[in-house]
């Protein structure tokens, strides 16, 4: 046809396109070997610069191309006029840009940026600050900027507020950016500092009455989007809580002192120091954890010389100082007792409200009050039904109890994949509120029973119980926190799941145990019961291993002391 | 100039229009011979833009309404006894109804011209001054009681020369008076610049704060600021047109700016409509439960067609019906009925609003957070972009270029050639003619839809934020059952189509009745007639009307092929503008007409990389040849390239 251009044919471009990319590879390799050949002579001079700018400039990613710049720039800083330096820095900006242009997310380019801003005797922040607004504009989620607008802003010292200004300009643009929401979470305890609030800072009402305005702005604008969510969480939450000794307890018949920590610890000469004093002396003692592995567990125990409970004295003192947690308690063993303590109460220090700790309850009311507005709108949204259950174990655990397990239930329908995770979740919480009642009732008994349980938690809180009934649950296992359970004599889990005994090792005073209609399989499980001395009943019935052949024998040469085994 | 042009060619297409540029464009890249002429002196017919001077001729020529006939030699000698001929029309119907008002003060620009900026601050700060009232004189809508107070107050208040100033004064009232709404008036108040000249004016640096005004001389003067669209659109972001440009690579020509927002017109206030997810988390006016409702809503549309059981027991009900049925708040309604699916109460049922409310939000986001591309320097870049690829393809352009009338051979019913104004005669095989270019004989059994557009230049934005760059759409609902629409255009300086401190807005309706009729209703709520004696109460103000125009125009986008008389199937016919948005009917047309001329070609391909662009001999030598006569042909009309150029400069 007419004036119809001639074209090259696909396979004709094909095959230019193969010579090209081949022309390049030879020019790439060639430069590449070049450049290490120069580093192993020590030839570190601008020819390098060069050399690895035409790689980088292709390939940014090539971190020991990097190194090498960076080993020539150091080379020329002693070498060079402070003019000639300058200009040299700032042809490196420029071409660090480029870089950037060609990789936004390189980290090779963004450390070489930090590294060569950080060697500058006066370097330009400012410009810095812009560079990061600009790549933040063309990709707000860009992490490997925020990270650098971050090291800039603390070098620069930019005031918080400015910082926290530029978060909410890209949160208008855009909601979905976790390092803006994240960034504010950092911005806003140094803005407003609390003097008698934790290392992560609450904030004052009215900053937090504004963020939860913000926030809520965006869950109900897109209820499924994560990161207002989160943020939500943070805005609600509260620090960890302060170190502290929760319980202190001394048994005259074991010739034992147990202690529980507010976390988990490791107590040993080369870590954690633990003092005990005894009626104001120091005592050396040996720590260990009740099941003997010496993990960092929340229970650590020591034996008692004789000396320390006799009854000359009207009563002993026992007090331990934890140095690093800064903490001590003091229980006192009277004359003819058996047994003295000292404990936090749960129901005092609100132990468990620590998902979410506004103090205002008036806050998270109304958090509450828009939350299930907002559920009834969205009655399937994951997010909204997770906080309304959060916001209401803030308030009040015992009291949202009913409206909690069924809000539950629903979330599991809408989110069957995390069923395992809301059900091991509902567990912690009903077991909490047990234990909230148990104390008001101020005995040593705990019902469990019957709570479609699945784990077991804060087992380290149930130091004194003496008699737990863990029966009808789908606990898997007895773990091994159970052996923290320094006081247990009774111990039901009739009708559960479990398949292994862990934790029933070293009770000192369990005397009964009845596992019936569980998956206990092995004999080799039943190992632990042998460390529990007090035993006497032991009832096995309906597991599977009752049916194999020689159990009992088995089971009277493992435990001799035990009058009545039901297999 | 007639003797240059071949006398053969593949395709002649007659006015530069949206769809017969397009058209030119995807002939020629397909390796067509073009022929591309226009009666106009510039490109795009009614897709046109003009300067501020130049839509001011575009006005003269309509208001003098004057037959521009000059008789060519004669046709007629020319055709044979075999043929036929189908004579065209030589002056254009498609504009009527044209009536132009200036409220800015006006002064005689020669003297602006001279007078340098300095003086034109004076004219504008002396406000407080006696002759301020002068000045509301002239306006149109002044009450004549005030008239003759300030006259009175002039008499008074002018000690030396004053009896020359009242005379004119007096004057010009007059004339205010018996022919108000025209032109004349325009040029009469002239004086006024006089009178103020008269006026001392030594404590107008106390005065400055004011905002300075713009006048009538600033716009002529600024006049090349302006690019004043004929007619009114945008681009979808995912709309056909945006999709054209992007594979044709002729998108390379031309820039878009996003609208920047999408407005509506409630109870009397002009408010943001949140359409975008970070309009909605943004928005103030929206309650938490709206922000929730309406996202749910607008998620809901996005993929309608997955939930049938939602909207399938509303299809036979209207659309602000079935919004009615949603959980939707009256205002929510309000933005989801009229600004995103922008149709009306009664129009739409629920399948379209739905479609229209999809299509809306699928264009979201794509450039920006609206779904609306405006080009830089008006919508007559469009139709260039267009002529320009089809000229770098070898197609050949004339302007000023009439054609008499189309030869048609007797015997087959073809038509064979036309004869121009020169009375050369010009073979081709296909022949594209747009609408207005036919004869009132071809065109007597077509009925024709009318656009009622006006333009406004207006001193600030109708709704005012941080910005003044603000791009903005408005939908305005017809007031009683029966009137249509009105869709508002705001446009500001950055888009390049007016001058700075300005706005350029653009009204089209449906014609119910003629332009003024239609729209003045709108303009009158939304703008107010510009007055110096109004500078004090600043806060309440609406924008200040500076100039105004309203015309209406033909819309002979639904007319069938079928209407026309005698039409020989080789001739096909391109319509004008119609009064939609979007542009998706002029592609569709061009696309449909493209595959009638040639079939099973590619429309628009991306033109290929320069470098596959084989150019040494190493291809036949015939085919060599055929190049290089395509080159000569090229060659031949450096003037014809050299006008495809002009709009370029004008656009400077």
């Amino acid at each position: 046809m007419h004036g119809r251009l001639k074209v090259k044919t696909s396979e004709e471009q094909a095959e230019a396109k193969r010579l090209e990319r081949e022309q390049k590879l030879k020019l790439y390799q060639s430069a590449t070997q070049t450049v290490f050949q120069k580093r192993q002579a020590g030839e570190l001079d601008e020819s390098v610069l060069e050399l690895t700018s035409q790689i980088l400039g292709a390939n940014p990613d090539f971190a020991t191309l990097w190194n090498c710049r960076r080993e020539v720039l150091q080379r020329l800083e002693a070498q060079k006029s402070p003019e000639e330096l300058a200009a040299l820095v700032k042809t490196e900006l420029g071409f660090l840009e480029s870089c950037l242009r060609v990789n936004p997310k390189s980290y090779g380019t963004w450390h070489h940026r930090c590294w060569l801003l950080g060697r500058l005797p006066e370097p330009n922040w400012a410009r810095e600050l812009e560079l990061c607004a600009r790549f933040l504009e063309v990709d707000e989620r860009n992490f490997h900027c925020w990270d650098y607008r971050r090291f800039v802003a603390a070098q620069a010292a930019v005031p918080p507020a400015e910082e926290l200004a530029f978060t909410d300009s890209l949160i208008t643009r855009n909601f979905s950016n976790y390092s803006s929401w994240h960034y504010r979470s950092c911005l806003l305890p140094q803005l407003h500092p609390q003097p008698d609030s934790g290392p992560q800072g609450r904030l004052p009402e009215d900053v937090l009455l504004k963020e939860l305005e913000l926030v809520q702005n965006a869950f109900f604008t897109d209820p499924n989007d994560q990161s207002a969510w989160f943020y939500h969480r943070w805005l609600l939450g509260r620090a960890d809580p302060q170190d502290a000794l929760r319980c202190l307890h001394v048994s005259r018949d074991e010739a034992c002192l147990t202690v529980s920590f507010s976390r988990p610890v490791l107590v040993g000469p080369r870590t954690e120091t633990l003092l005990l004093m005894v009626d104001e002396s120091p005592l050396a003692v040996e720590w260990r954890t009740p099941d003997g592995r010496n993990w960092p567990g929340h229970v650590w125990l020591c034996d008692l010389p004789a000396t320390s409970l006799n009854d000359q004295l009207p009563h002993h003192t026992f007090r331990v100082i934890w140095t690093a947690g800064d903490a001590q308690k003091e229980c006192v063993l009277l004359k003819g007792h058996q047994e003295g303590w000292c404990r936090d109460s749960a129901t005092d220090e609100q132990l468990f409200r620590c998902e979410l700790s506004v103090e205002k309850s008036t806050v998270l009311q109304s958090e509450l009050e828009s939350c299930k507005e907002l559920q009834e709108l969205e009655p399937e949204n994951k997010w909204c039904l997770l906080t309304i259950i959060l916001l209401m174990r803030a308030l009040d655990p015992l009291l949202y109890e009913k409206e909690t397990l069924q809000y539950f239930q629903t979330l599991k329908a809408v989110d069957p994949m995390r069923a395992a995770y809301l059900d091991d979740l509902r567990s912690k919480f009903l077991l909490e509120n047990s234990l909230l009642k148990m104390e008001y009732a101020e005995v040593r008994v705990l019902h469990l029973g019957h709570k479609d349980l699945t784990v077991l938690c804060h087992l380290e809180q149930l130091l004194l119980v003496t008699h737990l009934d863990l029966s009808h649950n789908r606990l898997r296992a007895l773990p091994p926190a159970l052996a923290a359970l320094r006081c247990l004599e009774v111990l039901q889990a009739n009708d559960n799941a479990i398949e292994s005994l862990d934790g029933v090792t070293n009770l000192p005073r369990l005397q009964e145990l009845s596992l019936c209609n569980n998956r206990l399989q092995q004999r080799m499980v039943l190992q632990p019961l042998a460390s529990c001395p007090r035993l006497v009943l032991l009832n096995l019935q309906g597991n599977p291993l009752c049916q194999a052949v020689g159990t009992s024998e088995y089971l009277a040469e493992l435990l001799p002391l035990v009058n009545s085994i039901l297999v | 100039m007639a003797d240059n042009l071949p006398s053969e060619f593949d395709v002649i297409v007659i006015g530069t229009g949206l769809p017969e540029s397009i058209i030119a464009a995807a002939c020629s890249r397909s390796g067509q011979r073009v022929l591309h002429v226009d009666s106009r002196s510039y490109y795009g017919g009614n897709w046109a833009s003009f300067s501020f001077s130049g839509i001011l001729s575009w006005l003269k020529e309509y208001q003098e309404n004057s037959d521009i006939v000059n008789e060519g030699p004669a046709w007629q000698e020319q055709i044979l006894e075999n043929e036929e001929a189908i004579a065209l029309s030589r002056k254009d119907k498609t504009i009527q109804h044209v009536e132009v008002f200036c409220y800015a003060s006006q002064d005689l620009h020669e003297e602006v011209e001279e007078a340098g900026a300095l003086q034109k601050n004076h004219a504008s700060v002396i406000s407080e001054n006696p002759t301020e009232a002068v000045h509301s004189a002239y306006l149109p809508s002044e009450d004549e009681s005030l008239c003759i107070a300030s006259c009175e107050m002039l008499t008074e208040q002018t000690p030396s020369s004053d009896l020359e100033t009242a005379l004119e004064i007096s004057n010009v009232k007059v004339t205010g008076e018996t022919e108000k709404h025209d032109d004349k008036t325009c040029m009469k108040s002239a004086s006024e610049e006089e009178t103020s000249k008269n006026v001392p004016t030594t404590e107008g640096t106390a005065l400055q704060p004011k905002k300075t005004r713009i006048t009538y001389s600033q716009i002529i003067k600024e006049g090349r600021r302006f690019n004043i669209d004929l007619v009114s659109k945008l681009l979808y972001s995912r709309g056909l047109l945006i999709d054209l440009l992007i594979k044709s690579n002729v998108s390379r020509y031309a820039e878009f700016k996003n609208i920047t927002r999408i407005l509506a017109f409630r109870e009397g206030r002009v408010e943001q409509v949140p359409c975008s997810r970070a309009d909605v988390f943004n928005s103030k006016q929206l309650t938490m439960v709206e922000k929730r409702m309406l996202m749910k809503f607008l998620t809901f549309c996005m993929e309608y067609e997955k939930h049938p059981d939602e909207y399938k027991a509303y299809e036979e009900i209207t659309f602000s019906e079935y919004l009615k049925t949603q959980k939707l708040t009256p205002n929510l309604q309000y933005f989801v009925l009229h600004s995103i699916a922008m149709t009306s109460e009664t129009a739409s049922n629920t399948i379209d609003g739905l479609k229209a409310t999809k299509n809306f939000l699928h264009c979201l986001g794509r450039y920006g957070n609206t779904p609306f591309l405006f080009p830089l320097y008006g919508q007559g870049e469009l139709p260039q972009c267009f002529c320009r690829m089809c000229a770098v393809f070898g197609g050949i352009y004339c302007l000023r270029h009439s054609v008499q009338c189309l030869v048609v051979d007797k015997e087959s019913r073809k038509c064979k050639a036309i004869i121009d104004q020169f009375g050369q005669r010009i073979i081709s095989k296909h022949f594209l003619v747009e609408d207005s270019y036919f004869s009132e004989n071809t065109c007597s059994h077509v009925q024709y839809r009318q656009i009622s557009r006006s333009v406004l230049i207006t001193d600030r934005s109708v709704l005012k934020t941080d910005s003044d760059q603000q791009i903005s759409i408005l939908t305005v609902p017809g007031e009683e059952p029966g009137t249509f629409a009105v869709r508002v255009i705001e446009l500001c300086s950055s888009t390049m189509t007016c001058m700075k401190g300005t706005y350029l807005v653009h009204l089209t309706c449906t014609s119910s009745k003629t332009a003024r009729e239609d729209l003045e209703p709108v303009v009158q709520k939304l703008f107010t007639p510009y007055t110096e004696t109004e500078t004090e109460n600043e806060e309440v103000e609406k924008p200040r009307l500076l100039w105004a125009l309203y015309f209406n125009m033909r819309d002979s986008s639904d007319v069938s092929r079928n209407s026309y008389n005698d039409l020989p199937s080789n001739v096909y016919v391109c319509s004008g503008p119609d009064s939609g948005l979007g542009n998706d009917n002029a592609v569709k047309q061009a696309e449909t007409l493209f595959q009638l001329i040639c079939p099973n070609e590619d429309f628009c391909p991306p033109p290929p990389n320069p470098e596959d662009i084989i150019t040494d001999g190493d291809s036949l030598q015939s085919e060599a040849s055929e190049a290089s006569v395509i080159l000569e042909a090229n060659s031949e009309t450096p003037k014809e390239s050299a006008s495809l150029g002009n709009p370029e400069e004008a656009s400077q």
